[in-house]
C-alpha cells in the first residue's frame, strides 16, 4: 500500500491506465493513510470517501468500456476549501459559512470531475484565504508533516500538509499573495501559481480579486504541469480569464533543459531577515543550475521593496469589498433574528460573530484605506507601487528569461510563534507578492532542507510564459533529486521523524 | 517596526496619515464595515492596526504624482458575451443555503424602522 502513496500522479494515472492498479484501491489507499495520519497533520477539513470510491469507480468502469482515459483519471487530489463542489461543504476556512452546501461547481471542479480526477475532500485554509500559517482557520490549525510542532505555510496549509503526509499525490489551491507557494516552500512540495487569468475564479470564493489565482499543488513538478494543463483556460464565466492557448507545460516539464537560459537573481531579496540556511540552499541551486548550462545574472528590482505595503492597502480594500457579500441573508451563520434587531444589527452581529481576528482587521483596514480623505494617499499610492513594480518585472524580463528568489525568508516557523505580531506574519509573503500585484508567473520547489526544515527555490516568469517555470523547475528538480537519490519528500517518508506516516522504506 | 520616511514631502503625508487610531475609530470603522467588534478587540485591534497603517504608508514614498495607477493585471475593460439565455439555478437549490426561507423567498429580519 505505500508504494501506491509513494508514486507520484504521473506514474499513479500510467499505471491505473495499464489496469495493473484499479482507481479504487489506489482512492481507498489514499483514504486509509487519511484515516491513519490525518488526527496528527489534520490537513482536511472534510473527507468524503464513498463520494471519492465512487468517482473511483467510474473511472474503473470507463476503463473496462475500453474508453481511452485521461493522464490524470483514477489519481486522488485533495481540494482547498475555497473552491465550489455540489454537495460538498464550503467553509473557505470560516464559521461564517459552516454548513453551506454550495449548489454548483467552480470551473475548476468541472475541469477536474471531467478529468477523471477523484476528489478526496476538502483541505484546511486560514480564514477566507488570509494568512501564512493556517492559524487563522476558524475550525483548527493544520500540522507541519516535517515538524507537527510548526506551521504548513498558508493559507493553502491543508493542502500542502496533504501532499507532504502522502495524503493524496494532487492538489488544488488558490495564490493571492502567495498562498500556493509558501506552503510549498515549507512542506518540500511545487506549488504553482499560473499566470492571473489563466485559471478560472469562478465558484472560488473570492478574496481580493484582482490577485486572486488558482493553481496546482503536487510532490514533483510534471505532476504539477499534468495538473496545470487540465485546470488552466479560458472560461466565459470569469471576466478577468485570458483568451489564449495554455502554453505547453507538460512538455517544458519533460524537456526540463535550462541549457542557454539567462536566470536573474533579485538582489532585492535577501539579507537582512532571512535565514542563513535558506540562503545557502538558494545559492546551491543556483549553482546547480549555472552547471546545467543556464547563465546565472543579478538584476535590480528597486520597488520590490515597497510591495508588502501596497499589498497590504490593495488586498484589504479589495477584501473589505468582497467580504461585504457575507451579510447573514441568502447563506451562512445568521446571528441575532429576533424579530425585533433590524437587518443592519442582525448583519454587525452574525459578522462580528462569524469572521476572526484576521479577517476583522483586513476588513477594518480596508474600509480604513478607502475611507473619503485617505483614499488618494492610500490606496491611490498602493495602485501607483503596482505599476512601479509591473515596469521593474517589465525591465528585468527584457533581460533575462526569469528570476528567482528564495520563496519565502524562512523555514516553517512554529505554531504561535507569529499569532499575535500581523507584521511578522506578513512578511512571510515578502518575496512572493510582488508576482500577484504584477499578476506574472511563479512557482516554487523544493531546493533541499536547512536545521532539517524545507527551503523552496521560487521562479518567477512573464505573464503567459508559465513552461518556464517548468522548463526550470523540472530541470533543478532531477538534477537535485539524481544529488539526494530521490525527491526530497523521500527523505521524510524514510527518516525517523516521518516514521508516523508509515510509508518508509519502500524505495 | 516603523518604517523611516524619507523626504519632506513623505513626511509630511505620513505624518497626516499615521494619526493614532483609538478603540472609537475602530468602533467606528467596524460599524461602517457591518462588523460588530467586542471593547476587548477594540482595544486589541487599535494599536495592531496603527502598526500596520504606519508601515504600509511607506508607498507614498514613491508614488511620484507622473506615476499611473495600476487597478488590476489585465489590460481588459468591458469584457462582453452573447446575451444569451441560459439555464439559472432552481429556487430550491439556491435557498436550501439560507438562513430563513419563507413562502419560497429569502425571509430577511426587518429592513424598516419604527419611525420610517
Amino acid at each position: 500500500m505505500s508504494a501506491l502513496l509513494r508514486a507520484g500522479a504521473a506514474e499513479l494515472a500510467g499505471r491505473i491506465a495499464t489496469g495493473e492498479v484499479s482507481a479504487r484501491e489506489v482512492t481507498a489507499a489514499h483514504l486509509d493513510q487519511i484515516a491513519a495520519v490525518d488526527d496528527r497533520v489534520k490537513a482536511f477539513l472534510h473527507v468524503d470517501g464513498e463520494r471519492a470510491l465512487a468517482a473511483a469507480d467510474a473511472v474503473d468502469a470507463r476503463r473496462a468500456a475500453g474508453e481511452e482515459l485521461g493522464p490524470l483519471a483514477g489519481v486522488p487530489l485533495a481540494m482547498k476549501d475555497i473552491f465550489t463542489m455540489k454537495g460538498a461543504p464550503t467553509t473557505c476556512g470560516s464559521r461564517i459559512l459552516e454548513g453551506w452546501v454550495p449548489p454548483y461547481n467552480s470551473t475548476i471542479t468541472d475541469k477536474l470531475l471531467a478529468a477523471g480526477v477523484v476528489v478526496l475532500g476538502k483541505t484546511n485554509m486560514d480564514e477566507f484565504a488570509m494568512g501564512s500559517s493556517t492559524e487563522n482557520s476558524g475550525f483548527f490549525t493544520t500540522h507541519n508533516p516535517w515538524d507537527n510542532a510548526r506551521i504548513p505555510g498558508g493559507s493553502g496549509g491543508g493542502s500542502a500538509a496533504a501532499l507532504a503526509s502522502f495524503e493524496a499525490p494532487l492538489a488544488i489551491g488558490t495564490d493571492t499573495g502567495g498562498s500556493i507557494r509558501q506552503p510549498a516552500s515549507v512542506t518540500g512540495t511545487v506549488g504553482v501559481k499560473p499566470t492571473y487569468g489563466a485559471t478560472s475564479r469562478y465558484g472560488v470564493v473570492a478574496m481580493a480579486s484582482s490577485l486572486d489565482t488558482p493553481g496546482p499543488c503536487a510532490r514533483t513538478v510534471l505532476d504539477a504541469a499534468l495538473l496545470h494543463q487540465v485546470i488552466a483556460g479560458w472560461d466565459p464565466r470569469d471576466a478577468t480569464s485570458i483568451n489564449a492557448p495554455v502554453p505547453d507545460v507538460v512538455a517544458a516539464a519533460r524537456h526540463a533543459d535550462v541549457k542557454g537560459m539567462k536566470i536573474g537573481v533579485v538582489r532585492e531579496f535577501g539579507g537582512e531577515g532571512y535565514q542563513p540556511g535558506v540562503e545557502q540552499r538558494f545559492a546551491e541551486a543556483l549553482a546547480v543550475l549555472e552547471g546545467l548550462g543556464a547563465e546565472i545574472v543579478e538584476v535590480s528590482c528597486p520597488h520590490f521593496d515597497y510591495a508588502l505595503a501596497a499589498y497590504y492597502l490593495i488586498m484589504p480594500s479589495e477584501v473589505s469589498s468582497n467580504l461585504a457579500r457575507f451579510d447573514a441573508m441568502r447563506y451562512g451563520l445568521r446571528v441575532g433574528d429576533d424579530g425585533v434587531n433590524s437587518v443592519e444589527e442582525v448583519m454587525n452581529l452574525t459578522r462580528g460573530a462569524g469572521f476572526g481576528a484576521e479577517a476583522k482587521r483586513r476588513i477594518i483596514i480596508g474600509t480604513y484605506a478607502l475611507s473619503s480623505g485617505y483614499y488618494d494617499a492610500y490606496y491611490g499610492s498602493a495602485q501607483k507601487v503596482r505599476t512601479l513594480i509591473t515596469r521593474d518585472f517589465d525591465a528585468a524580463f527584457a533581460k533575462v528569461d526569469v528570476l528567482v528568489s528564495p520563496t519565502t525568508p524562512t523555514t516553517a516557523f512554529r505554531i504561535g510563534e507569529r499569532a499575535d505580531d500581523p507584521l511578522a506574519m506578513y512578511k512571510a509573503d515578502l518575496c512572493t507578492i510582488p508576482s500577484n500585484l504584477a499578476g506574472n508567473c511563479a512557482a516554487s520547489i523544493p531546493c533541499g532542507l536547512a536545521d532539517g526544515l524545507p527551503v523552496g527555490f521560487q521562479i518567477m516568469a512573464p505573464a503567459l510564459a508559465d513552461d518556464r517555470l517548468y522548463r526550470v523547475g523540472a530541470a533543478l528538480e532531477r538534477e537535485l533529486n539524481n544529488r539526494w537519490g530521490g525527491g526530497l519528500l523521500d527523505q521524510l517518508a524514510d527518516s525517523e521523524s516521518g516514521a508516523y506516516l508509515n510509508v518508509g522504506g519502500v524505495r | 517596526m516603523l518604517t523611516p520616511v524619507d523626504g519632506a514631502r513623505s513626511r509630511a503625508v505620513n505624518e497626516e496619515l499615521t494619526l493614532a487610531l483609538t478603540p472609537a475609530d475602530v468602533a467606528r470603522l467596524g460599524e461602517l464595515a457591518r462588523v460588530r467588534l467586542t471593547e476587548e478587540e477594540l482595544v486589541h485591534l487599535a494599536p495592531q492596526l496603527d502598526v500596520i497603517l504606519a508601515s504600509v504608508a511607506r508607498v507614498t514614498e514613491v508614488a511620484g504624482a507622473d506615476v499611473p495607477p495600476t487597478s488590476h493585471a489585465l489590460p481588459l475593460t468591458n469584457v462582453f458575451r452573447d446575451d444569451v439565455v441560459t439555464e439559472s439555478l432552481p429556487a430550491e437549490a439556491v435557498l436550501a443555503g439560507a438562513p430563513s426561507v419563507e413562502d419560497g423567498r429569502f425571509r430577511v429580519p426587518r429592513i424598516l424602522t419604527e419611525d420610517a
